[in-house]
């Protein structure tokens, strides 16, 4: 009766392994064809883009810096998700948790480094939270769309930090709005010094102990989302909401606590940038990673292993593409946007798009399994 | 009025429809006569709404013939219903809400890409239309913010807008008041008078006896009966309706009925569309007996459970388990009333009782998700709730008992069974159920009755809900018929071969017989 056909159901292979290799295919292979039209050769680029992304140790840690943003919006957008809700303000989030883990780092920074640290951790989950929970209040009690307040509040945290970054917090006697660098104690340790142990040269690549964090984070949400019974009265609300209600579990409750931890989450992305990278804030810092995350989240079936695998993917195009424009000057960083936006086209937007071909390949696989059986 | 030697209007022929193993229509004659009402009446699932479906071509029938005017028409989607001069108006309006009447009218009608010409067009025709039949309604007004029986007026207009010479109205009075069902009356007079034919389907006796010139009778997917209105009466359209039912015979002793597990009283409650659905309930299930409510679908059965179960707050009245207060209360909740041992098998599995797209041992964790039992170390322990899960699905015969499967792959009967397993095994003191055969094959339906019954045994008080009346008569203790909201006699059962079904139906349609036996209120 409904014109459109429901998301057909995959076999785990295809679903987790055939489909998403695919879509990626097919967004390389499209790729191409734009790198053949400005006159390049495919492979070259392909190549270039590899090594850039993996040809040393220090490529490596430049896209381990890139997956780590990707990872913790990635998992800001999965853990609302399980709750049947998109949150497209994981970049709003993480621009102001950027602002709370600034105000650690430039205020606070008397105290020791573990301390702030820790206090920094804290700040970006607390701000990062406060920012989303707006948008959830008015979701679970109003019915407020989420995804048109989340990006609303998108617009709304950039306009308060030029704000804040123009006015009170701008570095004195300076231009650029941006405060000043944070203190030697007040920096995300890198941790270029524990590679070096196992003699590992990250060379001038950002990772820092964010990334731990990141990986922390992950398991902790795989952890609370299969294995609590807050995560599950999460995915019974995402899943059927009347039963939900049935169940005596709240659904406004719910839909608070998914939204309250995936702007915690989004928050992680400051942590990386703020602290880490940039050493004080800075107007943009959260750079679309935020949107990343989206994708990265459809493509890791919003799996904590699978957006892991995915941000792996997206920071190893963001630290490849970075080389291509380098190596080869025809191909613009403008070019290397479009290419990433290709495979964030392919695997997120269409992620649909080769499933009911596929799932009619599954059913006739198993036709011939069940005839020979 | 029509003349002897003109064809019917409407004439099915020998109409079968199967849907999988369930026959819904079986070899259906049906003849409408030209510019009449005729009414069909039937319970629940009796093929009707089936039967109106593929006249108006959203079903192909299996086998048969369709004749409009002595023709034979072949009808493959409303379009070609239409064409042939058939509107329906929809149980659930098919209504763009955000649009005004007239662009409703219009809709499919538009004369082109321009609106202007349609629109100009679907202003005059309704004006001369509402005339003629006394149905007038704002043009401009928007949909959505029309009273329900407007609305329905726009859905009327919409079909005669299409031309059409058949009217069929499915349940129409199910969502009016009574003021806007004596007007919907008087409009279809007028649509009769103007030699228009409308087919009614109801299950409302009093409806079919003020209005239809016949009627004809649909039982368990078959035409059982063609009557003239004048010439038969509730009474016997009633029992045409029910039949002799086929009560199960049980080893059931006698209800040794203990304290009070549940007492409402003066309970109102709304429904979402602010429409009061139960007016005035009061009841008591005590321990040891199961209460049944009888009523056709849409009585108020529904939200009064609902209310019960904490799922649904009421406008008024009083919920009291034991000597707790459930409503009113400050914490009135679904979570509240299972902390208080009242276990509930909704009367929709797949809207409100599972989750499709979890595994069997996830839905087993279903309300229970907070107990301790359940947990170590703050984490879920997902071995005890498989090992839970295995051991419910062995009690209930679930089958294939396999914990991590989908819900969703599950045949009905097994899904209903985990459900009842996960319900009646939390040891509940009272539990309402719902619909507990709904969409479950026979042998399913007999192993449900038996647990059911062994619960009662077990000293627990059960409230039952059920369109079925055989599952009512075979099961209950004592029976509640409830009608338009309210409750409208009680029967005490002693032998469940002796219940009188044919009284039973007609309180079911609203019918007072006043024999003796039943408390009439």
């Amino acid at each position: 009766m409904s014109a459109h056909a429901p998301a057909a159901r995959l076999p785990r292979w295809m679903e987790y392994g055939l489909l998403p290799v695919l879509n990626l295919v097919l967004a390389l292979l499209v790729s191409g064809l734009v790198v053949v039209v400005i006159g390049q050769d495919p492979f070259e680029a392909l190549g270039v883009l590899l090594k850039g992304a993996f040809g040393s140790i220090e490529n490596i840690g430049y896209t381990l810096y890139y997956a780590t943003d990707i990872i913790f919006t990635g998992l800001a957008v999965a853990v609302a998700f399980q709750a049947g809700l998109f949150n497209i303000g994981g970049e709003g989030q993480a621009y102001i948790a950027g602002l709370g883990v600034g105000l650690v780092c430039l205020y606070l920074d008397f105290l020791p480094m573990p301390v702030i640290i820790a206090l920094a951790v804290i700040a970006s989950m607390v701000f990062g939270a406060a920012w989303a929970a707006i948008p959830a209040w008015l979701q679970a009690h109003r019915g407020s769309h989420i995804v048109i307040t989340t990006i609303m509040f998108n617009f709304i945290a950039y306009s308060v930090m030029v704000y804040l970054l123009v006015h009170p917090l701008i570095e004195p006697g300076q231009m650029a709005p941006q405060s000043r660098a944070f203190a030697a104690n007040a920096i995300m340790p890198s941790i270029k010094g524990v590679a070096a142990v196992v003699g590992l040269d990250l060379g001038a690549a950002p990772l820092n102990l964010s990334f731990v964090w990141a990986l922390i984070a992950a398991a902790g949400t795989w952890l609370f989302i299969g294995h609590t019974s807050p995560g599950y009265a999460i995915r019974v609300v995402g899943a059927n909401p009347e039963a939900a209600v049935c169940a005596g579990i709240r659904p406004e409750r719910a839909i608070m606590l998914a939204m309250l931890l995936s702007g915690a989450l989004a928050g992680g992305l400051a942590l990386n940038e703020v602290m880490g990278v940039q050493q004080r804030i800075m107007v943009g810092f959260t750079a679309g990673y935020g949107f990343t995350g989206i994708a990265a989240a459809l493509m890791g079936r919003n799996h904590p292993v699978g957006i892991i695998l995915a941000a792996l993917l997206f920071g190893a195009l963001y630290q490849g593409g970075a080389e291509l424009s380098f190596d080869i000057p025809d191909i613009s960083a403008e070019m290397v946007v479009v290419i990433q936006g290709f495979v964030i086209i392919f695997t997120g937007a269409l992620e649909n798009m080769l499933r009911p071909t596929l799932a009619r390949l599954a059913a006739r696989l198993e036709g011939g399994r069940a005839q020979t059986a | 009025m029509a003349g002897a030697e003109q064809p019917p209007a409407v004439a099915l022929q020998g109409i079968s429809k199967r849907f999988g193993t369930v026959l819904a229509n079986q070899d259906i004659d049906l003849a409408v006569a030209s510019g009449t009402i005729h009414g069909i009446v039937g319970e629940n699932g009796a093929g009707k709404s089936t039967l109106m479906s593929i006249l108006y071509g959203f079903y192909q029938a299996d086998a048969g013939e369709i004749l409009i005017d002595g023709t034979v028409v072949r009808i493959q989607g409303s379009a070609d219903a239409i064409r042939h001069g058939i509107g329906m108006v929809h149980q659930h309006f098919m209504l763009v809400e955000t649009f005004t009447v007239l662009e409703n009218l219009a809709l499919g009608a538009e004369d082109g890409p321009l609106l202007r010409r349609g629109l100009d067009r679907a202003r005059r025709t309704l004006k001369q239309i509402g005339d003629t039949y006394g149905l007038s309604v704002d043009p401009d007004a928007i949909v959505g913010g029309l009273a329900v029986g407007q609305q329905q007026r726009v859905e009327i207009l919409k079909a005669l807008y299409r031309e059409a010479r058949i009217l069929i109205l499915d349940e129409p009075t199910g969502v009016l008041t009574p003021q806007e069902a004596d007007h919907l009356f008087k409009v279809l007079a007028a649509l009769r008078q103007q030699g228009k034919t409308v087919i009614l389907i109801t299950h409302k006796l009093r409806e079919i006896m003020a209005i239809t010139d016949n009627v004809s009778v649909m039982r368990q997917g078959r035409m059982v009966a063609h009557r003239k209105t004048a010439e038969t009466s509730a009474a016997e359209l009633s029992e045409l309706m029910v039949g002799r039912k086929v009560v199960l015979h049980f080893d059931k002793a006698p209800a040794r009925p203990g304290a009070t597990a549940l007492s409402v009283t003066g309970l109102h409650v709304t429904d979402g569309a602010g429409i009061e659905r139960v007016k005035g309930v009061d009841l008591t299930v005590r321990a040891g007996e199961i209460v049944g409510i009888a009523g056709v679908a849409g009585n108020g059965q529904s939200e009064l459970l609902e209310a019960i179960a904490g799922i649904r707050r009421p406008r008024a009245g009083r919920i009291r388990s034991g000597d707790i207060d459930l409503f009113p209360h400050p914490d009135f909740s679904s979570r509240r009333v299972r902390d208080h041992r009242i276990a509930h098998v909704p009367e929709d599995r797949h809207r409100t009782g599972m989750v499709g797209a979890f595994p069997a041992r996830e839905n087993v964790l279903l309300g229970e998700q907070d107990s301790p039992a359940f947990h170590r170390h703050g984490l879920i322990d997902w071995k005890r709730v498989s090992a839970d899960a295995t051991a419910k699905m062995t009690h209930f015969d679930v089958r294939p008992c396999d914990p991590t499967l989908k819900m969703a792959n599950f045949s009905g009967g097994n899904q209903q069974k985990l459900i009842l397993a996960r319900e009646m095994e939390r040891d509940p003191i009272l539990l309402l159920v719902g619909q507990p055969t709904r969409g479950v094959d026979i042998g399913a339906i007999e192993f449900i009755h038996r647990r059911l019954l062994a619960l009662r045994d077990a000293g627990k008080a059960i409230l039952l809900v059920s369109v079925e009346l055989e599952e009512i008569m075979s099961l209950s203790d004592r029976i509640l018929v409830m009608f338009d909201g309210r409750i409208v006699g009680e029967v005490t059962v002693t032998d469940p071969g002796a219940v009188d079904e044919r009284m039973l139906g007609l309180l079911m349609a609203g019918c007072q017989p006043g024999q003796p036996g039943v408390i009439a209120r």
